[in-house]
């Protein structure tokens, strides 16, 4: 796709093995340690990091634990309004799910590459935004069926449809909650990696028109670089947001198996 | 037409579907600042209703965009 001189936007998306783990293998499936893996486990020790310095259940909370405990009580209240008092247990995994979402979002938005480093958002590809989405949905899943069994498919039938409906309204709702999955990963992978996208391109426009002359790169390239800069503060904006809408839809799906509806 | 140019058109096509997921989701935020604006109170209740109307409203232009990069760069 990129050609010589030309700014490559989607390279950035490159998966490489890192650490020379290139061949490591496990029944012939390769588990090469990548960039990807990489920020996952950075976003696993950032969330970590910032867990345990925040449990010190002092009395008088300190600026830390009052950090952790706005984001745990932002959660529960999240669960509370969404699913109601038994939605509690869900807290843990819901927490869990945000921050690691949030934190993998503003890693990968991290300006690294002044220090030579390119950052990476795991949170850019389907096949990690898919995992997270399938735990969520197996949670409704398995929560659905353990506390109602097979009155969990009442879920298909709203109340007070007739029954003549019923034969139409069954397979729409039933196709409506298969899409979950997918709607919920694919929303996360395609705001982030079109966000990553523009930046590029646009980063593309600024170079590109600075080696054309100064009078392209006075005009188009410092244009461009104003765009970019409010663009990245969008994308902060966005990767909050994606992460608060994927734990809200899981507590809203998380409602539908907990208490139908 | 030649195969290569009508993807590219089909990409192009493709972002009217991003500007119209656009008028959705300024469509969602301009009708909860008109209610909010009209009962403050109540707002702070509504938001979580209006991130799940926006991320309904906004992954139609996400699915876009994928149709677009599918053209581009699978197809």
């Amino acid at each position: 796709m990129a050609e010589s001189g030309k700014i490559d936007p989607m390279h950035q998306f490159a998966i490489e093995p890192l650490f020379g783990t290139d061949h490591l293998s496990i029944g012939g499936f390769n588990i090469a340690f990548t960039n990807s893996a990489l920020y996952m486990v950075a976003a696993a020790v950032v969330l970590w990091i910032f867990v345990i310095g925040g449990m010190k259940r002092e009395l008088v909370p300190g600026r830390w634990q009052m950090a952790v405990e706005y984001f745990t009580g932002f959660i529960k209240n999240l669960l509370i309004s969404n699913v109601g008092e038994g939605g509690k247990k869900y807290i843990p995994y819901v927490f869990s799910l945000f921050m690691f979402i949030l934190l993998a979002n503003l890693l990968g938005l991290l300006p690294l590459g002044l220090v030579g480093v390119h950052p990476f958002t795991f949170t850019s590809h389907f096949t990690a935004t898919g995992v997270l989405a399938i735990m969520s949905f197996s949670i409704v899943l398995i929560v659905g069926f353990w506390k109602h069994g097979l009155h969990f498919f009442s879920l298909f039938v709203p109340h007070g449809t007739p029954l003549p409906m019923i034969p139409v309204i069954f397979p729409i709702e039933l196709i409506s909650f298969m899409v979950r999955p997918f709607s919920l990963g694919l929303r996360l992978f395609v705001a982030m990696t079109a966000g990553h996208v523009l930046l590029k391109v646009l980063a593309g426009f600024v170079i590109n028109s600075s080696n054309a002359g100064p009078g392209f790169g006075l005009t188009v390239g410092a244009a461009s670089f104003v765009l970019m800069i409010g663009i990245s503060a969008l994308e902060v904006l966005v990767a909050v947001i994606q992460a608060y809408v994927f734990a809200l839809l899981t507590s809203v799906y998380i409602n539908d198996a907990e208490n139908l509806h | 037409m030649d195969a290569e140019a009508a993807k590219l058109l089909g990409a192009g096509l493709a972002a009217i579907g991003a500007g119209i997921a656009a008028l959705g989701v300024g469509n969602v935020f301009s009708s909860f600042l008109e209610g909010a604006l009209r009962n403050p109170g109540a707002a702070d209740g509504q938001q979580g209703r209006l991130f799940i109307g926006f991320a309904a409203a906004e992954l139609l232009g996400l699915l876009a965009f994928v149709i677009a990069m599918i053209l581009v760069f699978v197809a």
